[in-house]
């Protein structure tokens, strides 16, 4: 009868997906930005090279991904060292190894969605804030980024949605720690391996459809408006 | 005023074009395909000169002779593109004030007599998808014009516009010649605006100039 009661372990995990989930795409939005950017206007030595490291989460079985940031940014990985001796940032184990984990299997539709809408963009507009005085970086703050944001807005929205269900390079890289790790998709994966567990399993399937549902009603809400504004 | 002598290959097409006049007004006629946009591209700095010189108002803008190359944003050439290119995530007034914002001014009595002078006051919470083609065409003007313009190139301001419009426009560009105080170059292919507007005439064809004087030769 209550579907709507939740044990202290299960809020655990929803609470922390939604935070998992959320650092992981803000924090990935700028550098996103900024990939998309240069794969879409610039050409320099090596772009393949970025290009195909960008889009590899995305191909690459989850496990094999979150093996290598384990590799890399585990404890005793060159990265992970690196940033624990100096910075005190530790990744693995940690929520917000989840959230890393999360932000890279994202990373690939974020910036496709936004490389498309700077490919798509009007550079005569370009052309005509330079004549009116705005210097290369003003002309991207002012012209070029409002112009994109449907499409920056999009791509964290599908990043989000994937962040929020990603399982294996999450699982691989920091396990399934509750409180600390254990997400929804780890949850839900954990309930169904013991006995009696299929009630809270269900639950939380319930609970993620309902998070991903409302993830696309905002973002559709979101899109609207700032399409009314611009009049794409 | 304006003084242009530039070279400038583009595929097929070649550009070698030379003039100078002191007229407050000057036109650049011919027909399409004549090298008149390439031409107002180069002063504002959209397009850079193989080899050459450009000087606006006695100012050096391009020598390619001293490698000089002032960057776009600084010319103050300001443009009124046939297709206006107002920045469509902007009200009016955001327009209108975008390049004015850059250089720095403060918004005074000006403002206002451009915004009355181009019939814009009416319009100034809109967005550009909402205007006319001709109403988008008054902002785009007025936005050249209050953004401290060193110049203003207009490039076939009425050519978007069906006959209707051009008439309900022209007025308005007239009192524009009239009351703006910086050099004015007027791109077009039609005679009638040029014989209207301009006091010197350089007519080009295929990239280069044909006549240079009073009426279009």
């Amino acid at each position: 009868m209550d579907w709507l009661h939740f044990s202290p372990d299960e809020w655990d995990a929803i609470r922390l997906s939604l935070r998992v989930a959320t650092v992981g795409t803000l924090v990935s939005i700028p550098l996103g930005v900024f990939i998309a950017y240069a794969l879409a206007r610039w050409r320099f030595p090596g772009k393949f090279l970025i290009d195909g490291l960008v889009h590899l989460p995305l191909v690459l079985p989850p496990v094999v991904t979150g093996y290598i940031l384990l590799l890399l940014v585990g404890r005793k990985g060159p990265i992970g060292a690196f940033l624990d001796q100096h910075f005190g940032i530790v990744f693995s184990f940690r929520w917000t190894g989840a959230a890393l984990a999360a932000g890279v299997m994202g990373f690939p539709l974020l910036v496709r969605a936004i490389r498309l809408s700077f490919e798509a963009a009007d550079r005569r507009l370009e052309d005509a804030a330079r004549t009116l005085g705005a210097n290369s970086i003003v002309t991207f703050l002012t012209v070029i980024l409002p112009l994109a944001l449907p499409g920056i807005l999009a791509g964290a929205v599908l990043a989000f949605a994937k962040a929020l269900g990603e399982f294996g390079a999450t699982i691989t890289f920091v396990s399934n720690i509750p409180g600390e790790t254990r997400t929804l998709p780890t949850a839900i994966y954990t309930y169904t391996q013991v006995p009696g567990g299929d009630f809270q399993a269900a639950q939380l399937a319930a609970v993620a459809v309902i998070l991903s549902l409302l993830a696309l009603l905002v973002s559709e809400f979101l899109s609207r408006r700032i399409s009314a504004r611009i009049g794409g | 005023m304006f003084d242009v002598a530039i070279r400038k290959k583009l595929g097929d097409f070649s550009l070698d074009v030379r003039f100078a006049s002191e007229a407050p007004v000057t036109a650049l006629f011919g027909p399409s395909g004549s090298g008149k946009t390439s031409v107002a591209n180069a002063i504002s700095g959209l397009l850079q000169p193989d080899a050459g010189k450009i000087e606006v108002g006695g100012t050096l803008l391009f020598d390619s002779a001293r490698a000089a190359n002032i960057p776009i944003h600084r010319r103050k050439m300001r443009v009124v593109f046939q297709e206006s290119r107002l920045f469509p995530h902007l009200t009016v007034k955001q327009n209108l004030l975008y390049g004015r914002w850059l250089a720095g001014k403060r918004n005074g009595q000006d403002v206002i007599e451009v915004m009355r002078m181009l019939g814009l006051e009416s319009l100034l919470s809109r967005r550009p998808r909402t205007l006319s083609g001709g109403e988008r065409q008054r902002v785009a003007i007025g936005r050249a014009l209050l953004a401290d313009p060193a110049a203003l190139l207009l490039d076939e301001p009425l050519a978007s516009l069906d006959k209707a419009r051009k008439q309900e426009i022209f007025p308005y560009l007239e009192k524009l010649v009239a009351a703006a105080k910086v050099p004015i170059l007027y791109i077009s292919h039609l005679p009638e605006e040029i014989e209207r507007l301009a006091q010197t005439v350089v007519t080009l064809d295929q990239g280069r100039v044909k006549s240079v004087g009073s009426k279009i030769g």
